[in-house]
């Protein structure tokens, strides 16, 4: 086989395991809008939130303590703990919990029955609020986060390529992780909504609000139920993103990428947000690798969003969207 | 009591169809013209034109360009400091290609050629709309930057990357390069946006405005009662981008001298503009003033209120104001949909009755 088959199976493995992580983000997308008709802008912010949270609660950060050492003068930093990553896992969630029941109760319960458009620029300002707050909770310097996830070249996969093709192929130990995760992420929320009162009692609201409130069900525990489990995804997101490039905010810009991804596997539909996610991992990748040095390289940057409009042109629902009927 | 209809007759279709209607509004207009034009260039200095005014100006520009797109045509688009890199750096290479042509000619034709490009991005409208169409436009935004980092024929292959402008002169007096007086700059910006809002406003209530706020409102509808949704859409996106463009123009050429494009033309400046135009009023060309003016004032505010007065790091201030903006967008779509420019009107149809309950 010539080299350029084998790095391109390479690259296209490494693009797999990157469109895993970006659909893990697009994932919470799907669900609000299905459940609300809300475009999350904020979700990738809440990811980089829930990973900021996540590393301050680890290492006994005092939250605010930039603002209150500048308000009071005094010196303070650090709880001086260390919990274990489970217990700050739970605790993280119990925030995004608590952000989910805030967000419902002081933004959007305000904001029933307005135009989509109008809601997606709420999640524009939410986003802002939260890389705000994020930073000031925190403080804005890189941070690294270890929960104990592997990490490093997978020694199987390099010896056994390279017995086949006496190239070793690099694949991190942290992206098989994540994919194992994502997997059992979606099983999860598959069987939650399709098997347990409150899974269908979302399906419901997602399909008419109206009919759903008819019946009994309570909209606003609904809402912030999914904004939970929303905020539990990217909790999930922020971590793996997190362990692998560092608590930064040029995570909320990776998190941008799961709009392409949401675009091309339609944003009402599960399956086209792992679908999405790896066309765009593999595609991206690939084309840096083919075409990106031909025109000056770095064409990451673009190339998922000029694939989705091109790809939206002839298909303007997306692969697996709801197709969009319109009347006056 | 001043603020009356009343008594003011017209005696012609032009006077009743006047941008403004009441002579007190007439003449607090031209009172504001006659301060910019007439008192500011005497006061200004180097600090107030380029903290508040010179930004001020030119946002002001790109507000209304985006207003027409988002507010009057409902095309929501995240692509505007892409295309304010379009206007920076299309001025630049026509400064530097066509150095005897005047710096006015350039940065219209900038806006032009901005426009070309707006339309060309502009194409995929007529196929998506709404969320899917916000989410292409960032396709311009990171596409153009792109293209204009990697792309060494648009910086004149010099060595940093960035572009700076040339001494380039109107009338013999330089207004871009390190010799510009400051109430040059500010008369440069101030007879680009005056020009700006004349046409933009007229153009809004004539029968192009028309289309587009039909087409806003509900394109189908628009479509049976005999709007061409295709010229409407594409000529929203042209008349947005060459406002657009002139404002990139001048925000490089004028205000900021030098520029490194992803820097100042990221995906930001796009979300600054859209708040402007939020906070101000979608669908109004007195809003596009007040968002800029609220967007480039605040800042300034928190600045000399946090760290001038307080004391406090600068960084909890930028971190601060993060929270306020995004907070404040919040509020004002809770509370005031419309935006200041809604509570504008509202005053007014106040101070019509004033002092008297009917």
């Amino acid at each position: 086989m010539s080299d350029t088959l084998i790095f391109g199976m390479e690259v296209f493995l490494n693009g797999l395991m990157a469109g895993v992580l970006y659909a893990l983000v697009a994932l919470g997308f799907v669900l609000i809008y299905k459940a609300s008709g809300i475009f999350n802008y904020a979700q990738g912010v809440m990811a980089l939130f829930a990973a900021m949270t996540l590393v301050g609660i680890m290492d006994g950060q005092v939250p605010f303590s930039h603002l209150i050492n500048a308000v009071f003068g005094t010196e303070v930093h650090h709880f001086g703990w260390h919990l274990p990553a489970l217990v700050g896992i739970v605790l993280s969630m119990g925030v995004m919990i608590g952000l989910a029941w805030l967000v419902q109760q002081i933004i959007f319960r305000h904001l029933v029955g307005q135009e989509p458009i109008i809601l997606f620029m709420a999640t524009i300002g939410l986003a802002y609020f939260m890389e705000g707050l994020g930073d000031l909770m925190w403080g804005a310097d890189i941070k690294k986060l270890d929960v104990g996830l592997p990490q490093g070249i997978n020694l199987w996969i390099d010896e056994l390529t390279f017995n086949l093709f006496d190239y070793g192929f690099f694949i991190d130990n942290l992206d098989i992780v994540a994919t194992v995760i994502a997997a059992i992420l979606v099983l999860a929320l598959v069987a939650f909504s399709q098997y347990t009162k409150q899974g269908r009692a979302m399906r419901a609201v997602a399909d008419d609000h109206q009919a759903a409130l008819s019946v009994g069900i309570n909209l606003s525990f609904i809402w912030v139920m999914v904004w939970s489990v929303a905020g539990f995804v990217a909790l999930v997101a922020g971590i793996m993103w997190g362990t692998k490039s560092g608590v930064q905010f040029s995570l909320s810009l990776i998190a941008l990428k799961a709009l392409p991804v949401l675009m091309l596997g339609g944003f009402t539909s599960i399956p086209g947000a792992i679908a999405g996610g790896l066309i765009i991992g593999v595609g991206e990748k690939l084309f840096e690798f083919l075409v990106g040095p031909m025109i000056g390289g770095a064409t990451e940057n673009w190339f998922a969003y000029v694939l989705a409009l091109l790809f939206l042109v002839f298909r303007p629902q997306g692969l697996f969207g709801e197709k969009i009927i319109e009347r006056v | 009591m001043l603020y009356r209809e009343a008594g003011d007759f017209k005696t012609s279709y032009q006077d009743d169809n006047q941008t403004f209607p009441i002579k007190f509004d007439r003449y607090r207009y031209y009172a504001v013209l006659f301060i910019a034009f007439a008192v500011i260039p005497f006061i200004i200095n180097d600090y107030w034109a380029n903290a508040i005014f010179l930004p001020f100006l030119i946002y002001a520009i790109a507000a209304i360009g985006l207003n027409i797109l988002v507010g009057y045509c409902g095309q929501v688009s995240l692509g505007t400091g892409g295309f304010m890199a379009v206007g920076a750096y299309a001025v630049y290479k026509l400064m530097t290609s066509f150095p005897e042509v005047s710096i006015l000619i350039h940065v219209v034709l900038a806006g032009g050629i901005t426009a070309i490009v707006g339309v060309l991005f502009g194409l995929p409208s007529l196929r998506i709309k709404g969320f899917y169409l916000a989410v292409a436009t960032l396709a311009a935004q990171f596409f153009l930057v792109w293209l204009f980092n990697r792309v060494p024929w648009f910086y004149n292959y010099s060595a940093s990357g960035q572009i700076s402008s040339p001494e380039r002169t109107v009338l013999g007096v330089p207004v871009t390069g390190a010799n510009t007086d400051a109430w040059a700059s500010y008369m440069v910006c101030l007879v680009f946006v005056t020009i700006s809002a004349i046409i933009a406003r007229n153009l809004t209530r004539g029968s192009m405005g028309r289309k587009w706020m039909a087409i806003r409102d509900m394109d189908i509808a628009a479509e049976i009662i005999g709007v061409n949704p295709l010229t409407a859409k594409l000529s929203a996106f042209a008349v947005s981008s060459f406002f657009i463009g002139v404002a990139g123009a001048l925000f490089f050429a004028v205000y900021l001298g030098a520029v490194e494009v992803g820097e100042v033309f990221g995906i930001n400046k796009s979300f600054l503009v859209l708040f402007m135009i939020i906070i101000g009023g979608l669908g109004s060309i007195f809003g596009s003033f007040a968002g800029a003016a609220f967007l480039v004032l605040l800042p300034v505010f928190l600045k000399n209120v946090l760290v001038g007065t307080l004391g406090w790091p600068t960084d909890l201030a930028a971190h601060l104001e993060f929270m306020i903006v995004g907070g404040l967008i919040i509020v004002f779509l809770i509370v005031e949909p419309h935006g200041l420019a809604q509570l504008w009107r509202v005053a007014k149809d106040k101070l019509r009755l004033w002092p008297f309950p009917y």
